[in-house]
């Protein structure tokens, strides 16, 4: 249309004086500034915060219970406990581990993607935020990239969070030196918080995964409550699979069968075989779950 | 140049709804455009397809000159909106939701951001509410809110659609000014209402939708002028009606001493002359501007609610 239109001007479109023409501008700083953007939002939602609050107890609570029980019960934990709890008593250290194995098992850190994830699409959309940002143009595949590395980044704030914490906890309240691993071997301690940092590392990959099918999800409806539901729903779901025995051939290709195959890093020699499979199958799940949060985004309907 | 144009532009819903039935927009540069229309006319369903949040069924549109949607990155840009009501983070102040908007647009200047939001907060008069939580503002505000993000930077285009929900009739008057002031720049301002009285007095086009059609598009001037009607006051009704018909008008009724008909073609100075040589004493004789509403309720029918 526009070759005969253009003739028919009835005023002339004045130039946008103190504005660089849109061509000029540097996309990568633009697209810091949007990410920089998404994370104050993500970081600084008063329900984010106190979900981290909530994180941060975790790792002094379960210390301070911990440290009263263990030397009232003397050593050992019982069977109930992971493997871990009967060292820690042996060791400070082991208290990371010991709540990042419970933040995944009672679903805390599941929770907090889920709730992020929620937000991420959803919640824009069940404000109507999202129509604001979509007619800036933030661009819709912009804006999931930088959706889904808010969600990275905050998956790994969470675990560094509670990991840093359940370390000043575990070396305040217990006996630290040098760490005895479960092959029975003896590191230094500077090597046992380097591999339970490294288990904090691949607990955000598993996380950071998780927050791929979430986001995926939060495409899906214009209700985040929907969505975090969804999501915890899956990884209940998931973990009630991975535990019945009629469907083990099914086991090892479920989201949340390979959380806790870190036990590998506490071996000497480290035993990678359990982390390397969990980081294909998160990789897997991340990129499956993207492509499908793209596909939608990008080409649905905005009527919210 | 047109700054929005479409040619059979049509959405159909995914439950065989047909929202927007075919419609040739045509709004020309400089102009401030109402788009008219009831409730559920496809009104706010045609904007949500010209600013690439739906995808048309069929049909092709660009927004100032540019082919859309291929061209969206380019031409949104230089446009301003307020789709379907404001709509912000609740928990942010006015200012910090306009710095987020801002953020998220990958051509605008950074180093301009701090001074480009508080003129925009300043010409909506809310600097002195920037810093409040936008879930304490009141409706008037977040309206106004709302129509600073189309402000945020120098636009070609500014899409309001029903800005003034909601509004007590003083923040209305202030919407109308606001909307005569970005046209004094010679930005193209598209506003869509349902409710004339708010547009008439700063329209120069007008488009009329009415259950997904547009069944009437063009100047202000020439919708008055398709029912433009004449009124003759007369102590001999009957006498002047005859002359009226007599002259070819149509529409001609008699009410006490008035006697109305449209006026079609002919200017009224010179039925005058031919009331008066027919010897039909004309004690008053006027062609009342009828509002936009009675158009409106003309060309879309029925009530404001109903379609």
């Amino acid at each position: 249309m526009s070759t005969e239109t253009k003739s028919v001007t009835t005023r002339p479109i004045p130039e946008l004086p103190g504005e660089q023409p849109p061509e000029r501008m540097n996309p990568v700083p633009a697209w810091f500034r949007f990410f920089f953007s998404e994370l104050r939002l993500v970081f600084f939602r008063p329900r984010n915060l106190a979900l981290l609050g909530v994180l941060a107890v975790v790792p002094i609570f379960f210390g301070v219970v911990l440290r009263l029980t263990l030397h009232s019960g003397g050593p050992g934990g019982g069977d109930n406990g992971p493997q871990f709890l009967n060292q820690l008593s042996g060791n400070g250290v082991f208290l990371a581990l010991v709540v990042l194995f419970l933040t995944e098992t009672l679903l805390l850190l599941p929770l907090a993607m889920a709730v992020v994830t929620g937000d991420a699409v959803a919640g824009e959309a069940s404000t109507g935020t999202l129509r604001g940002l979509l007619t800036v143009p933030a661009g819709r595949t912009r804006l999931l990239a930088v959706k889904y590395a808010a969600v990275c980044v905050f998956s790994a704030a969470t675990c560094l969070l509670v990991t840093g914490l359940a370390l000043i906890m575990g070396l305040i309240l217990f006996h630290t030196g040098p760490v005895t691993l479960l092959s029975g071997t003896t590191v230094s301690l500077g090597s046992g918080v380097l591999r339970v940092l490294a288990v904090a590392g691949y607990t955000a990959v598993a996380m950071m995964s998780l927050g791929a099918i979430g986001l995926a999800f939060s495409t899906l409806t214009t209700h985040p409550v929907g969505a975090i539901a969804a999501l915890m729903v899956l990884v209940v779901a998931s973990e009630i699979c991975d535990q019945l025995p009629s469907l083990a051939a099914i086991h090892s290709y479920l989201p949340t069968h390979w959380w806790l195959s870190w036990d590998g890093l506490f071996r000497a020699p480290i035993d990678l075989s359990g982390v390397a499979s969990g980081v294909v199958s998160y990789a897997v799940y991340a990129g499956i779950f993207l492509a499908l949060a793209w596909a939608r985004l990008t080409s649905a309907d905005v009527t919210s | 140049m047109l700054a929005l144009a479409s040619t059979r532009l049509t959405k159909q819903f995914r439950g065989g709804q047909l929202a927007v039935d075919g419609i040739d927009l045509a709004v020309p540069a400089g102009s401030v455009y109402g788009f008219l229309g009831p409730n559920g006319s496809g009104k706010t369903t045609t904007i949500r397809m010209l600013l690439g949040l739906i995808q048309p069924t069929a049909g092709s549109y660009s927004v100032l000159g540019l082919d859309m949607p291929g061209r969206q990155a380019d031409a949104l840009p230089l446009v301003g909106s307020l789709v379907e009501g404001p709509a912000f983070y609740p928990h942010l102040s006015g200012r910090d939701n306009l710095a987020r908007l801002d953020a998220a647009d990958r051509t605008a200047s950074r180093a301009s951001a701090r001074a480009r939001i508080d003129q925009a907060l300043d010409r909506v008069g809310l600097l002195a509410a920037a810093d409040k939580r936008y879930k304490a503002y009141s409706l008037g505000m977040k309206q106004r809110l709302g129509i600073a993000t189309s402000l945020l930077r120098p636009r070609r285009l500014v899409i309001l659609d029903e800005p003034t929900n909601g509004l007590d009739p003083q923040g209305t008057r202030e919407v109308r000014s606001l909307i005569r002031q970005i046209a004094a720049d010679g930005t193209t301002v598209f506003v869509s209402s349902h409710l004339l009285a708010e547009v008439e007095q700063v329209c120069t086009h007008v488009g009329v939708m009415r259950t997904g059609k547009l069944v009437f598009s063009g100047p202000l001037a020439e919708l008055h002028g398709q029912a433009r009607r004449l009124l003759v006051r007369t102590p001999d009704p009957d006498l002047a009606a005859a002359v009226l018909t007599g002259l070819g008008l149509a529409g001609v009724t008699i009410s006490g001493r008035e006697v109305t008909a449209d006026l079609g073609d002919l200017l009224p100075e010179d039925v005058n002359e031919k009331l008066v040589r027919a010897g039909v004493p004309v004690a008053g004789l006027e062609t009342p501007q009828r509002s936009l509403e009675d158009e409106f309720v003309e060309l879309t029918g029925e009530g404001f609610d109903v379609d």
